[in-house]
């Protein structure tokens, strides 16, 4: 493999056997900053916004860490008060906490020494101590405390969405691959040509008429309206007929010779065997659903039924985005994504370069 | 199809090597296998008198039977529906509510002044839309083209961490349309990070989502940020199945990079180019989710595509107009079939290549 790419990468580099980097090596990794810094710069920027309170948000030009303003206890007072550091009328500067402001004038304290009294200072005078801190409330208000968004049933209703419709998907697509691959009946390719066809029309195009045969069924408001309709997908059932025509048909038939039923094989034979790509199917169906969003939108109008995706949009859609909350629950959102793309890349990019469909 | 020109399924194993992403599973496992064992053994019980019955052959049915039930409900039933949704005029959902008016709504769509410009429409959004679409697929597509092109010859160099490389220009494909216009929302809103960055450098901070032009610029921007690596890994498949003999040979010839480059890779990569393409246009004449968050379709019906017509036509407003919805996604669908057609002859030839 590496002897592979040294060869086809000769193109436009170290082909005249060059050990140093030349100008084309170096435009290569100019170019790979740069998209480095535009592809995870965003990401990273996102992550790092989410930790900042809702008063670090609107600071502008915005700081790159989450700062906050040091908060000291101070003997006699209940609360704890925020510090500045006060400039004195001899020009020297003291660190001091604020008891109360009126107008433009501040009563501050000193911290290391609380007997010492009060004194007066003008606003102009003080600036705000801050240190880098993190501000978790972001993430933990909404879990508790927040009317409009109720994080928790969101995040229940896409973690059921997502596995139930994955494992419906896995099972009846395995199942109709293995019978058009391994059974000859009538119909049978009329059947996956029929499936194949409809690979690209996608739910967009007969929204009106899926909304109908949901309604019907009464499934408007209901989780399985979201997860039924793509259930049968026929990238599913052409990533594992693919898959399962490569299995011999000597198995099956000596699992036949042995007594086992029909069903027995498909169960205990061909799912073991085709475990390659159930996988890639199911990281597939996991990312589909996870993300989905016109489809759960359509079906669901009432908030005890939105997934993450919809919740989400509702909530950032408000006249008053809460930024601080909006930010912390995206990264939430795009988390188990995350996970998933860091343990399972490879699956991911093999089933993409299989089938040429995300 | 496009997807046999590809690659040969050479799939990784889960069982063989490192298994550590089995090891959920395995947790798992004690609880799920006594149940799925009842489930797999009650239908078993079932069937085996229907196999004894029927033989071993027809049992194809019964196991095509589930994904054919939903599948004829949930998209054969609707395809054919739609059609009749299209002739039927309206508020009331039930197609036996519904009045029968023909081509009616295929004559409000294109009742026109002048074809050329929106206003004249009695549908003046539908046209917008139109335009919209075809406005931002002619540079969404060839930015996506461009840049994973780009991308990916860059990526197929002797680079140190390529793997590393290959993930950060992946990564944004697993993001949901939501999360991604999230994250650049916060970016272009007007105390966000970018205009902080274009004052640095003395430029004047601007209203990025609210400038229609800047608008359309950004809803293209961020839909090539989140797709091209998808293309991108589609093309280094293709830079890779690429002999290294026809190189040896070229620079025996005595070919430099350039020639090598449009005398090898070019023509040789132009099949999986032209599936990117295809593929691409697909995508992005469907474009919906990211922009309905990003912009909302504004300013004004600035960034406002075809889908979200459709989508707003038949359901997010107040009278929900399903017929005239019905047909305008007709008009996407012939769209679409079109393409799919174009994709299949070209994947035919790139696969005689």
């Amino acid at each position: 493999m590496a002897a592979e790419r040294m060869t086809v990468s000769q193109f436009l580099s170290n082909r005249r056997g060059h050990r140093r980097l030349d100008i084309s090596d170096m435009l290569t990794y100019l170019y790979l900053t740069i998209g480095t810094i535009l592809m995870f710069g965003p990401v990273l920027w996102l992550v790092a916004s989410s930790f900042k309170t809702q008063a670090g948000l609107v600071k502008y030009p915005p700081p790159l860490l989450p700062y906050q303003q040091v908060q000291v206890e101070v003997a006699g007072f209940d609360e704890a008060l925020p510090l500045f550091e006060v400039t004195m009328e001899d020009g020297s500067t003291q660190e001091m906490a604020q008891i109360r402001r009126v107008g433009i004038e501040a009563r501050m304290i000193d911290p290391a020494d609380p007997e010492a009294g009060e004194i007066k200072v003008n606003i102009r005078q003080r600036e705000p101590v801050e240190e880098v801190k993190l501000a978790w409330e972001n993430y933990l208000d909404p879990l508790i405390e927040l009317d409009n968004f109720d994080f928790f049933t969101y995040l229940k209703n896409s973690v059921i969405v997502t596995s139930v419709a994955t494992a419906i998907t896995l099972v009846i697509n395995s199942m109709a691959a293995f019978a058009l691959s391994k059974y000859r009946f009538k119909g049978r390719d009329a059947i996956f040509v029929l499936f194949i066809s409809t690979l690209m029309i996608p739910i967009t195009v007969i929204l009106v008429p899926v909304f109908l045969v949901i309604t019907s069924i009464g499934w408007k408001n209901n989780l399985w309206g979201v997860i039924i309709p793509g259930a049968a997908t026929p990238t599913g059932i052409f990533l594992l007929r693919q898959y399962m025509l490569t299995i011999p048909d000597e198995l099956l038939d000596a699992a036949r010779i042995d007594g086992a039923s029909e069903w027995h094989i498909y169960w205990r034979v061909i799912l073991p065997l085709a475990r390659p790509a159930l996988a890639v199917l199911a990281i597939f169906s996991v990312m589909w659903r996870w993300n989905d969003f016109l489809w759960p939108l359509i079906v669901l109008s009432q908030n005890d039924y939105f997934t993450l995706q919809v919740g989400l949009n509702a909530f950032q859609g408000e006249l008053q985005i809460q930024w601080h909350y909006v930010l912390a629950m995206t990264v939430v959102t795009l988390l188990p994504i995350t996970l998933v793309f860091a343990f399972l890349q490879r699956f991911i990019t093999t089933g993409i370069a299989t089938t040429g469909m995300k | 199809m496009q997807f046999t020109s590809l690659q040969n399924p050479g799939f990784p194993s889960l069982l063989a090597g490192k298994g550590e992403n089995l090891r959920l599973l395995t947790i798992l496992d004690p609880l799920t296998r006594p149940i799925l064992l009842m489930l797999v053994t009650a239908v078993d019980r079932l069937l085996t008198p229907i196999q004894r019955r029927v033989g071993i052959d027809k049992m194809g049915y019964f196991f095509i039977l589930p994904n054919l039930l939903i599948f004829g409900i949930f998209v054969l039933l609707p395809m054919l529906l739609n059609f009749y949704y299209a002739m039927t005029g309206g508020t009331k959902l039930f197609p036996a509510d519904r009045p029968f008016i023909g081509l009616g709504n295929f004559e409000t769509l294109f009742d026109c002044g002048d074809f050329l410009s929106p206003n004249s429409c009695q549908e003046d959004l539908f046209w917008r839309g139109i335009f919209n679409t075809i406005q931002f697929v002619i540079f969404q597509v060839s930015g996506i083209v461009l840049f994973s092109l780009m991308t990916a010859l860059v990526l197929n160099r002797k680079i140190v961490a390529r793997g590393f490389f290959r993930s950060v220009f992946f990564y944004p494909v697993l993001l949901s349309p939501v999360v991604v216009a999230l994250i650049w929302k916060w970016v272009l809103q007007h105390e966000g990070l970018l205009n902080a960055i274009v004052e640095i450098f003395g430029g004047e901070s601007t209203r990025w989502l609210l400038d229609p032009n800047w608008a359309m610029f950004w809803v293209v921007f961020v839909s090539v940020w989140a797709l091209m690596g998808f293309y991108t890994l589609i093309l280094l498949a293709g830079l890779q199945s690429i002999p290294p003999e026809l190189y040896e040979a070229s620079s025996i010839d005595g070919a430099g990079s350039w020639q090598d480059f449009r005398f090898v890779t070019l023509p040789l990569l132009m099949p999986t180019m032209f599936v990117v393409l295809v593929l691409a246009l697909i995508r992005a004449v469907q474009m919906f989710d990211q922009i309905y968050v990003l912009t909302g379709g504004g300013p004004g019906t600035r960034t406002q595509l075809l889908v979200q017509y459709i989508y707003t036509t038949g359901f997010s407003n107040q009278i929900q107009l399903f017929g005239l919805s019905a047909a305008a996604s007709m008009a996407l669908g012939i769209t679409l079939l079109v393409l799919t057609l174009l994709q299949l002859r070209l994947g035919n030839q790139s696969s005689l290549a």
